[in-house]
């Protein structure tokens, strides 16, 4: 899969999580930059995340993620196996 | 109902939607408000927003107090002012396995395991009787979901060492307590985890994460759950089922391939199947369920394949049987009328995909549970919790009597030419009085049920009757009706709040649709005026609130010899009688008693 796909996919799932169709997710893109982005939101996000892409992240990966750009790099690596 | 809400569900879709989805439920009309809080012993937040969707499903909206992240000991028994404004309709505690501290060991005696185990139990007994104490209102306990190991293997379900069997003995002191005590109900996980795979359940990942005691996706299961006891509480619950016949109830279709060859009974698996299937039905009478038939059929072949040998489910089960060729929905509409039941309390089972979908898209709120393959129908309907139980009244169990009666009664009326002459024929006797212990619960559950003979649609949950029932300031009556074919049991109630010294304000009037037109409202109405008369009441005040079921009484209070005072842009009428001048009784058709 393509980072580019990835990350058209991975747009939708924010928007639909978020309820806001003007989100554009990138590399660099934190909780810092969502407003409803807090704790309670990241881990439904995680989950759509794992059910878009079928996969499943790790503890140790949910807790050291940075920003968007970490996030897509381990789906890369999962999908792409 | 939206259908993505109804089991089996897609949980992807729901937790990723949730947004739109309130939304979307947000927009429904009539929807009731209840306050509910939720005193969690881990992270309850999902929780909360998964039970107000499938609440919303359901025409409840709920308005949340949560407690701080496991604080639900302390916010019941040291109190918190939060959750004390808020006074609650209903307090769910959402604790499990994660909230017992004291596990016995192996280094313990029987006594000490006796200990740890009372203990555990008591201060959950703690929490609820404080609440009981603080707040008039309805109390849902988690009971407790298995441990996801077992330290002894096998010997952890029956030794009282192990884990396994301390849940399973604390968990049967939880239902002990609930057998014993009214308002309270126990959400069952256990079960609900186990249909759900207790290792996923239990995934450790969510509770070091974030302090789920479930995984995540697992919250749409459980809140559903929940929704289905509180639904059922606020009378939500369906009424009947409306039944297809072929590859329904049997395999095959009688009329193509004759009763000889339908598959039921124990000779083959499909027949194996829809045995099971009719029996699981049937089973459904004795919780005062009605069954009915909607088939595209010939009626005579309709009824040899109900009467086949091998079938648990005879024409003598259902109520009424529609077999005729035409489309389902004007059926289904029949049968309400015929059953004065709304169409909307109705389960339409029909194993053909279009029939369920027209049937859905012309009848509001009609249940149509997405059956595939035979061996999956029981546990696709039975999931969904339709006729969830809360409060069962002895009613209950005398229902399909009732309704039979009622169907002897229409074919006694086409006998007289003079309706009155078909009333006295009738020999009616009520007992009309103020309410009694042995009522309370189905008057709470009649306040429940009626939509229809119901002037202001007050819902009163058995705590709130009881209330009633304490305070000197009600004029409060119940109505039972009995005639030369049965009893009707209690089917109307009024309650009325006396104010300013000598008006009395009629809160609630409702009358089950059973006993329509048989001027029991009459009787009701002259027992009021007497009651009132007694206690020096000078005025009797009348309300009509409309909703989208209550048409039929919208010029109730006009018929009663009222005065409209009143009415403002959506209909809400006051209505007002003096009773000072006198009052004439309006009843000559039932003797009345105490």
């Amino acid at each position: 899969m393509e980072k580019e796909e990835i990350y058209e996919r991975l747009n939708n799932v924010f928007r639909d999580i978020f309820d806001d169709e003007s989100i554009v997710v990138t590399a660099k893109t934190t909780s810092n930059d969502i407003e409803d982005w807090d704790s309670l939101e990241h881990i439904n996000l995680i989950v759509a995340v794992e059910q878009e892409f079928g996969i499943k992240f790790n503890m140790n990966e949910v807790t050291t993620m940075k920003n968007v750009g970490e996030m897509v790099d381990i789906i890369i690596s999962r999908v792409n196996k | 109902m939206m259908k993505e809400l109804e089991y089996p569900f897609d949980v992807n879709n729901i937790m990723k939607n949730k947004k739109k989805i309130k939304k979307e439920l947000l927009l429904n009309k009539g929807l009731i408000d209840k306050k509910i809080a939720i005193l969690g012993g881990s992270t309850t937040s999902e929780i909360k927003n998964m039970l107000e969707i499938f609440l919303l499903n359901y025409g409840i909206k709920p308005i949340f107090y949560e407690s701080e992240y496991n604080k639900f000991y302390e916010d019941a028994v040291f109190g918190n002012e939060g959750l004390d404004n808020f006074n609650p309709d209903i307090i769910y505690i959402h604790t499990t396995n994660r909230n017992i501290i004291n596990y016995p060991t192996m280094y313990d005696d029987t006594s000490i395991v006796e200990e740890k185990l009372n203990s555990e139990y008591e201060k959950f007994k703690k929490v609820w009787e404080k609440l009981f104490e603080k707040f008039n209102s309805i109390i849902i306990q988690n009971n407790f979901e298995y441990p996801y190991y077992r330290l002894l293997g096998n010997k952890d379900a029956s030794d009282i060492h192990g884990k396994t069997n301390f849940i399973t003995r604390l968990n049967q002191k939880f239902y002990d307590y609930a057998n014993n005590t009214k308002n309270f109900f126990i959400n069952d996980i256990n079960y609900v985890s186990s249909c759900y795979g207790l290792d996923k359940w239990s995934n450790q990942f969510y509770w070091h994460m974030y302090k789920y005691a479930m995984e995540v996706p697992a919250i749409p299961y459980l809140a559903f759950n929940l929704a289905n006891i509180i639904k059922s509480i606020y009378g939500k619950n369906k009424k009947a089922f409306v039944l297809d016949l072929d590859n329904t109830l049997w395999g095959g279709i009688v009329g193509d391939d004759g009763v000889e060859n339908l598959a039921i009974g124990p000779e083959v698996p499909s027949g194996q199947v829809y045995s099971e299937i009719q029996a699981y039905l049937k089973e459904h009478k004795s919780l005062g369920i009605i069954l009915n038939v909607n088939s595209k059929n010939e009626y005579e072949n309709a009824i040899a394949g109900l009467n086949h040998p091998a079938g648990t489910l005879k024409p003598d089960d259902f109520i009424i049987i529609k077999a005729n060729w035409n489309p389902k929905n004007l059926n289904i509409k029949d049968i309400a009328e015929e059953l004065n039941l709304g169409a909307d309390s109705f389960v339409f089972v029909d194993d053909n995909p279009a029939e369920r979908q027209i049937v859905s898209n012309y009848i509001e709120g009609i249940a149509t549970p997405e059956i595939d393959v035979p061996e999956n129908y029981i546990r696709i309907i039975d999931h969904n919790g339709y006729f969830e139980v809360t409060n069962f009244s002895s009613e209950d169990l005398k229902k399909n009597e009732l309704y039979k009666d009622n169907a002897k009664r229409s074919q006694m009326m086409a006998t007289f030419d003079n309706y009155d002459d078909y009333l006295k024929s009738l020999k009616m006797k009520a007992e009309i009085s103020s309410f009694k212990p042995v009522y309370l619960e189905r008057i709470s559950q009649l306040s429940n049920k009626s939509n229809q003979f119901n002037l202001t649609t007050k819902r009163y949950s058995l705590a709130d009757i009881e209330e009633v029932d304490k305070n000197e300031n009600y004029i409060k009556i119940y109505g039972k009706l009995e005639d030369i074919f049965g009893d009707n049991g209690v089917i109307s109630v009024i309650i009325g709040n006396i104010r300013n010294k000598d008006e009395l304000h009629i809160d609630l009037w409702i009358m089950s649709c059973r006993v329509l037109k048989r001027n029991m409202e009459f009787a009701m109405m002259d027992e009021l005026v007497r009651r009132a008369k007694e206690k020096n009441i000078k005025a009797i005040y009348g309300y009509y609130y409309p909703t989208l079921k209550n048409k039929m009484v919208s010029n109730f209070y006009d018929l009663q010899g009222f005065e409209e005072i009143s009415c403002d842009d959506e209909g809400n009428k006051v209505y007002k009688l003096d009773i000072s001048k006198g009052y004439i009784n309006k009843n000559n058709v039932i003797e009345v008693y105490e």
